[in-house]
């Protein structure tokens, strides 16, 4: 005997309650306006506009650390060139650059030392694109001996 | 230049188009309030270039109406914007100010900035602060700071760090010294980057200067005379011509050496 309601007849009933409950809420009968793109953008700071210094400064020496403040956010607002970026860097022995070149590397022979044996070629195969390895898709399952 | 309609008969549309100017022409000139600027729209392109209006300049649908009196400057590519002169500062986002504590309300510092209402500067904004490690900041103190939030729906919001939590010089500055206030125009006059007054400033003595957007400047020097001298010449070089602050400048460094 069964106490609960079929599931079909379930589904039927949360079905009419979603359409009564829908029914009930307030929608705006409205034709779609489209949101017309437009071109002209609005700024209301003068920064943008003329470039301007960092707001602290010292001068003749009177107060060291504002006058490394100076040079170090004025050369930030312009572009330099990259050798002079890479020099202002006090206090950082790796650049930027060779920091990813690393990270890059060791996360390729991380990841191959925890493959397993069978993986190793696919994985291999990722970095040289131009050996021939049979596809990793083809993989290696149990089959059962027939009777 | 304007073919302005002081006809009392003249009908609206009339005055429109007559105030229709191509901004082309009025690049360097003095543009009043209320004029339209047209811009050569390529509305065969698919791809149309963002254009840039800056202050003193407003968007009203497509058209884009001057709102300042001033004179009209271009930014390659698209940048415009107005050159105007003022003594009331209105925040924007992104603009580093000199502003005055005068109140500590539970996690948050109300700091005056010389706008429509007192900015908000919340005690974990500074470099290093935690919930246990409180800034030493007390009221009357001068903090130099950047706006993240300022428009005019809402309260404004200022930081002493940047996105990547360094304080970048701002923050409580300022044992001794001297705030004043000068107009807008100087301000912008000062920080621009071939700045004259400045490179006439630093020849005299050595002094620190903190510059805010908010018409803020705070000097300090060695002796209270020279403190005095450098805040005098900022207030007075606005309306000077250069061959008047030259000779303002050698007279001051004549009398201090």
């Amino acid at each position: 005997m069964q106490r609960g309601l079929d599931a079909e007849t379930r589904k039927q009933l949360e079905e009419e309650e979603k359409r009564i409950i829908s029914d009930e809420h307030w929608y705006l009968d409205l034709p779609e306006l489209k949101e017309k793109e437009n071109f002209i953008i609005e700024e209301r700071s003068f920064l943008p506009c003329e470039d301007l210094l960092y707001g602290r400064m010292s001068f003749k020496g009177f107060n060291p650390e504002v006058e490394k403040l100076m040079t170090l956010m004025n050369s930030q607002n312009r572009t330099e060139d990259v050798e002079e970026e890479v020099q202002n860097k006090t206090g950082v022995d790796v650049s930027d650059e060779e920091m990813a070149r690393r990270y890059e590397s060791l996360v390729g022979s991380i990841k191959r030392k925890f493959t397993k044996k069978r993986n190793r070629p696919a994985i291999q195969g990722e970095d040289n694109v131009n050996s021939n390895i049979r596809s990793p898709k083809i993989k290696k399952v149990f089959l059962k001996p027939q009777d | 230049m304007f073919l302005f309609a002081f006809h009392p008969e003249a009908n609206v549309a009339n005055s429109k188009e007559a105030m229709l100017c191509c901004v082309k022409e009025k690049i360097g000139e003095a543009v009043l309030p209320g004029d339209l600027l047209a811009f050569e729209i390529q509305k065969s392109e698919n791809k149309r270039e963002k254009l840039i209006c800056g202050p003193g300049l407003r968007r009203d649908g497509e058209d884009v109406f001057v709102c300042k009196s001033g004179i009209l400057r271009h930014k390659e590519p698209n940048l415009y914007w107005i050159d105007l002169q003022q003594r009331r500062y209105v925040p924007a986002k992104g603009e580093s100010v000199i502003g005055i504590v005068t109140a500590k309300s539970g996690d948050v510092f109300k700091v005056d900035v010389g706008g429509s209402e007192q900015a908000s500067l919340s005690y974990l904004a500074f470099e290093g602060a935690t919930k246990r490690n409180r800034p030493n900041v007390q009221v009357g103190d001068l903090v130099y700071a950047q706006f993240i939030i300022a428009n005019k729906d809402m309260e404004p919001e200022l930081v002493c760090i940047d996105s990547c939590g360094r304080a970048n010089g701002m923050g409580v500055f300022g044992a001794g010294g001297l705030l004043f206030k000068v107009s807008l125009g100087l301000v912008r006059k000062l920080l621009s980057p071939q700045s004259e007054i400045v490179k006439d400033l630093e020849k005299i003595f050595p002094f620190e200067m903190v510059i805010g957007l908010n018409g803020r400047i705070w000097v300090k020097a060695k002796t209270t005379q020279q403190t005095l001298i450098v805040a005098n010449i900022l207030e007075s070089c606005e309306n000077m011509t250069t061959e008047q602050r030259r000779s303002i400048f050698g007279r001051v460094s004549e009398n201090v050496l």
